[in-house]
């Protein structure tokens, strides 16, 4: 692969980044949907008697937090090839020099910045919310669990991550952006399987499960980018019809 | 057929001794359906180049072809100097610009913001003033500001054909620039070309409008799926109709076979309607001479006599007529 051309992506962020503070749509649902997810963790911490010494009390929130940087990203990644093609943008744009690899890294950072910043944002608050007005209790039940707070900061841009990828490949083989938008969150399900493999006791959250997880979710990111390069197929985005050269 | 004719003016070539585009053989099917087959030319650099044809002959799919969009399937191109390959596809594209039919812009950014975009993918260092250039090449430095959501159609256009100037491509490829466009509007598009033209820029422009073709470029080529022909619009006539007078009297003649019959000059004839005649001949400058002493003297009322003129929409129809017959069962 030959080198990428960085200030090129950095291009497609910028205008990426303008392009949704331009769109109310996009800036009502990345706004709605963090604190949609903010309000049953919140509820149960507030709600749980202090008598409380369960662990999975705690864990289950701060789990449930972890879908938002899954759900969040995956209706923008969904859009982002296919949404072009559609108004008619993408073919200019294909016509230039960048390289596929640069305007799917471009596409994919510009979804991740905001998910980033409203994920760790949201996380920030809620556990400020906690240690501000919480019981001391409960407090320091959430504060207790090492592993899921470190799994909050490390799955948070793996799982965005995945969100993405999983939504840029809907996009660059769809022919409609509603259709890539509800395959798109199709990215969730995995994840959430996990969480409900943890909620029901099958796993355990320690600091090895966390970091083991961690691994390979960045292993499966950074393939799954790859399959996603190789599905770029500007004949394909340009004509629906897959290239065979001679 | 695979044509391949440089007519007209000698081809130029860059300091390097190459040519803008060298197409040989050039075939892209789409599994069973050919969009164009075995297509050869050359477009020399400078030179305006009119692409030309029916809806669904080819002529955006050679474009996209050219522009390294799509891969052919067989035959051999260079662009810009870069023999078309996967592996040079960057490069190319770095040397061209392509405006499709639909702008493309970006409606919830300003038209500066969308040049400023198109500058960033090209790598152009400080865009600035580019983009300034661009705009007032086409006559947009004042709005500059204004969302291209709010723009007509025609600004739009012009839009388009800024963000191809940004990058000072060597060869450009217009495809159907005044598609849509009001007749105000399109010849400004035509002002815009025609000025580029003067600057030298190498332009490859399809068009459904044959006056604009004829009006802007130096040579055009016809397709329909196979290459027709390539000339300039002046040879194109020429080869395709013979020399003719168009001679106009007040009422028919009453025996025209007999009077033209006469003429030495006059190698054939034919009535287009109630007092007007096309008469074929081989040197129209001396036939008319003749052809109007016989006139007269046959007590013909003539009301004109002029040589006939055939434009290039007459060898388009010609042509793809002719294809038209050959595909009835």
């Amino acid at each position: 692969m030959k080198a990428l051309d960085v200030a090129r992506i950095r291009v497609v962020v910028r205008k990426e980044l303008r392009d949704y503070r331009r769109k109310r749509s996009v800036v009502v649902t990345m706004g709605v949907l963090p604190a949609i997810f903010l309000i049953q963790p919140t509820l149960t911490v507030f709600l749980a008697p202090a008598s409380t010494t369960s662990d999975r009390v705690f864990q289950v929130p701060l789990l449930f937090l972890l879908l938002i940087p899954v759900i969040m990203p995956s209706t923008l990644a969904a859009y982002s090839v296919v949404g072009e093609r559609e108004q008619g943008t993408l073919e200019p744009l294909l016509t230039t020099p960048i390289r596929r690899q640069e305007f799917i890294l471009g596409k994919a950072a510009a979804v991740m910045i905001p998910t980033l910043a409203l994920s760790y944002t949201v996380f920030g608050l809620f556990l400020a919310v906690v240690r501000l007005f919480a019981k001391p209790e409960i407090s320091s039940g959430v504060f207790r669990q090492g592993p899921m707070l470190l799994a909050l900061v490390l799955f948070t841009p793996l799982l965005a991550g995945w969100a993405i990828v999983v939504g840029m490949a809907v996009s660059v083989r769809a022919s409609e952006v509603r259709v890539a938008q509800q395959l798109g969150t199709l990215a969730s399900f995995p994840p959430l399987g996990a969480v409900v493999l943890v909620v029901v006791g099958t796993i355990h959250p320690t600091f090895t499960v966390a970091v083991a997880f961690a691994v390979g979710l960045f292993a499966l990111d950074v393939r799954a980018f790859h399959i996603v390069s190789q599905m770029f197929d500007r004949e394909r985005l340009v004509t629906g019809a897959k290239a065979v050269r001679s | 057929m695979g044509a391949e004719v440089i007519a007209g003016r000698p081809a130029q070539e860059n300091a390097k001794g190459e040519l803008a585009l060298v197409v040989d053989q050039l075939t892209k099917r789409f599994g069973e359906r050919t969009a164009f087959s075995d297509v050869s030319f050359r477009v020399a650099y400078g030179e305006v180049f009119g692409f030309l044809g029916p809806n669904g002959a080819g002529k955006t799919t050679t474009v996209r072809t050219l522009g390294t969009l799509i891969a052919p399937t067989s035959g051999t191109a260079t662009v810009a100097g870069i023999p078309l390959s996967p592996e040079n596809d960057v490069e190319i594209r770095r040397r061209i610009s392509i405006m499709p039919e639909s702008p493309g812009l970006y409606l919830r950014l300003t038209v500066t913001e969308n040049l400023e975009y198109f500058a960033g993918l090209y790598g152009l260092d400080q865009p600035g003033p580019r983009i300034r250039d661009a705009l007032e090449a086409v006559n947009l430095g004042d709005r500059a500001g204004d969302l291209c959501g709010g723009l007509s159609k025609g600004l739009r256009q012009r839009v388009g054909l800024a963000r191809t100037l940004l990058s000072d491509p060597a060869v450009m490829f217009l495809d159907e620039p005044t598609s849509g466009l009001d007749p105000v509007a399109a010849r400004e598009v035509h002002n815009l070309i025609d000025g580029l033209r003067e600057k030298g820029v190498t332009i490859f422009l399809t068009t459904h409008r044959l006056e604009e073709a004829q009006k802007l470029c130096d040579r055009v080529a016809i397709l329909n799926t196979t290459l027709r022909t390539v000339g300039r619009p002046e040879d194109l006539r020429e080869q395709l109709f013979k020399t003719a007078l168009v001679v106009k009297t007040i009422a028919p003649l009453g025996d025209p076979d007999r009077l033209f019959g006469r003429i030495p000059a006059v190698e054939g004839w034919r009535s287009e309607s109630p007092g007007s005649y096309v008469l074929t001949v081989s040197d129209p400058t001396l036939a008319a001479p003749e052809v109007t002493r016989g006139l007269v003297g046959a007590g013909a009322d003539v009301l004109s006599i002029g040589e006939a003129q055939h434009s290039l929409e007459d060898v388009y129809l010609e042509l793809v007529d002719e294809d038209v017959e050959v595909r009835k069962p």
